[in-house]
C-alpha cells in the first residue's frame, strides 16, 4: 500500500441523515461502499482524498433490491453485484444486468463491489453502466435539500464528471419496466481474460418495436448510448450504414489496456454481431 | 487516527487498534496474529489474500478495516481441528493442489465456501475459483483436489 492511511479521515454514519449532513458540511468527502475501487486507488496511491465516508452502517436502509408494485425495480446503494446477479426478478426481466454483474471482476468483487458505485466511480469501462443504459436506468440523487430523478444517459458529463452536486449521495437505481423480451437482447464483454478483466470494449444494446437501444463503455471518455445510431436503426438503416454513423459517435483512444485501433475494429463486430444474432431471432 | 475494531476471527473476539481505511488484510496479518492470509498484489486481482467475510467471499485487501467492524471473518488458520485438516486442505495435500504456495490460503477459502454455497457459483468450481489465480499455473490439480474435497466430505470428513 503505496498511500500513507494514517493521514487518511473516514466518517461512518450511522443513519441517513448524518450521511446527507456529513456530505453537506464535510468538503472534499468520497463516499465508498465496498471499496473495491477506492482500495485499488489507495493501495498504488494514485487517488489524492483524504477524506472518506464509508456508508457500511447505512446497509440496513440502502442495501436491497426491490420489485415494486407498479412494475419498476430498485437497486439500493449498498446493493452488491452479487445482490443483483441473484435476484428472481432481476434474472427475469434484466438479463444484461445478471450478465454484467457476472463479468464483473470475479466472485470476491460482486460480494463487495456495487452498480451504483460503478456508476458514482464514472469508469467509461463500467460493466454495468451499459446495460443499465438500455433499460433507461434513473437514478435517485439525495441530498438535504430534496430527491431529484436523473436519467442515467444525461448523468455523465465527462470523463469521470457527472451531475451530482457536493452535498448529494445515489441513494438508488431505478430501472421502469422491462421493453424487451430476453431474445432481443445482447451483451458482450471483450477483455483480456473470460475472469478478472477490464473491458478493451463492452457492450449491452436490445432491439425490438419498441425501440433500439445501443450502450457501449471503453470507446469514449464515458459509457454511451450511441443515440444516432439508435435512430438509424429505427428509421431501417443496414448494418454497414448503423456502423458508418457509429463510427462518427466514439472516440476510441489508445490506452494500457488496449489500442483505438483494436477497439474500432472490436466494436464494428459486436455491432453486426449484434444486428445478425436479431435478425436471426425475428 | 487509529480506531479500536472489533470482529470475530474465527469464532474468537479479537479487537485490533487501526486506521480505519487499512486493508483488514494488514489487519489479520500484523494486528491479530494470523499471517496464514498471503498478500499477493494488493490490488484485487489475485485472490491471494480471500477470505470469509459474513459468509461471503471477499479479497481482504480491499476491505477497509472500518467496515470489518462487528463482523465474522474466517481465514484458513480457523479451518482444521485439533487433529484433523479440513476436508479441502486434506484434498489440496493428497492431489498436490499446492506448488510455491501463496495462493493456497486463499484458494481453499474459495474452495471451502464454494462446497458451502454452490449455488453461488452456477458454472461450478472453474468459476468459483476465478477470482484466484496460480502463479505456477497449477489449476488442474487444483481442480483435482476440488474433486477430492467433494469425495471426502462425502465419506464424512471434517468440513463446515
Amino acid at each position: 500500500m503505496k498511500t500513507n492511511v494514517a493521514e487518511l479521515q473516514v466518517c461512518s454514519p450511522r443513519s441517513i441523515d448524518e450521511a446527507l449532513q456529513q456530505r453537506r458540511d464535510i468538503p472534499g468527502l468520497t463516499p465508498i461502499a465496498g471499496g473495491t475501487e477506492v482500495l485499488v486507488w489507495l493501495n498504488d496511491a494514485k487517488f489524492a482524498g483524504k477524506t472518506y465516508q464509508s456508508l457500511h452502517g447505512l446497509a440496513k436502509d440502502w442495501r436491497y433490491v426491490r420489485a415494486n408494485k407498479d412494475g419498476t425495480l430498485g437497486i439500493g446503494a449498498l446493493a452488491t453485484y452479487s445482490d443483483v446477479r441473484f435476484h428472481p426478478v432481476v434474472k427475469e426481466r434484466y438479463p444484461l444486468l445478471v450478465e454484467s454483474a457476472r463479468v464483473t471482476g470475479a466472485l470476491q468483487i460482486q460480494n463487495r463491489g456495487t452498480p451504483v458505485g460503478n456508476i458514482a466511480n464514472g469508469s467509461p469501462a463500467a460493466d454495468t453502466v451499459p446495460s443499465l443504459l438500455v433499460y433507461d436506468a434513473k437514478l435517485k440523487l439525495k441530498s438535504l435539500r430534496g430527491e431529484r430523478l436523473v436519467d442515467l444517459k444525461d448523468f455523465f458529463t465527462g470523463y469521470r464528471r457527472n451531475v451530482m452536486t457536493s452535498d448529494e449521495l445515489i441513494t438508488e437505481i431505478v430501472l421502469p419496466p422491462p421493453l424487451f423480451m430476453p431474445a432481443q437482447q445482447h451483451y458482450r464483454k471483450v477483455g483480456t481474460r473470460e475472469a478478472q478483466a477490464i473491458s478493451k470494449v463492452v457492450f449491452a444494446g436490445a432491439r425490438s418495436a419498441a425501440g433500439v437501444r445501443l450502450a457501449w463503455g471503453s470507446l469514449a471518455p464515458t459509457t454511451i448510448r450511441a443515440l444516432k445510431t439508435e435512430a438509424a436503426l429505427q428509421n431501417g438503416a443496414d448494418a454497414n450504414a448503423a456502423w458508418e454513423i457509429l463510427q462518427r459517435e466514439i472516440a476510441p483512444i489508445d490506452d494500457i489496456r488496449s489500442t483505438a485501433e483494436y477497439r474500432r475494429k472490436v466494436a464494428r463486430n459486436i455491432l453486426f454481431e449484434f444486428l445478425n444474432k436479431l435478425a436471426n431471432t425475428l | 487516527m487509529k480506531q479500536t475494531i472489533s470482529f470475530t476471527l474465527n469464532g474468537n473476539s479479537v479487537t485490533v487498534e487501526s486506521h480505519p481505511m487499512q486493508p483488514l488484510l494488514y489487519a489479520l496479518r500484523e494486528d491479530a496474529d494470523a499471517p496464514g492470509t498471503k498478500y499477493g498484489c494488493g490490488e484485487g486481482e489475485c485472490g491471494a489474500c480471500t477470505v470469509i467475510l459474513n459468509d461471503e467471499l471477499v479479497m481482504s485487501c480491499l476491505v477497509p478495516v472500518v467496515q470489518a467492524e462487528g463482523a465474522r471473518v474466517e481465514t484458513i488458520e480457523g479451518l482444521a481441528n485439533a487433529d484433523e485438516l479440513h476436508a479441502v486442505q486434506q484434498a489440496f495435500l493428497e492431489s498436490g493442489g499446492a506448488q510455491c504456495g501463496i495462493c493456497t490460503p486463499g484458494m481453499i477459502m474459495a474452495g471451502v465456501h464454494h462446497l458451502r454455497h454452490p449455488e453461488r457459483a452456477p458454472g461450478g468450481v472453474p468459476e468459483a475459483l476465478e477470482g484466484n489465480l496460480c502463479r505456477c499455473t497449477g489449476y488442474t490439480r487444483i481442480f483435482t483436489a476440488m474433486k477430492r474435497a467433494k469425495e471426502i466430505l462425502s465419506a464424512g470428513g471434517t468440513g463446515s
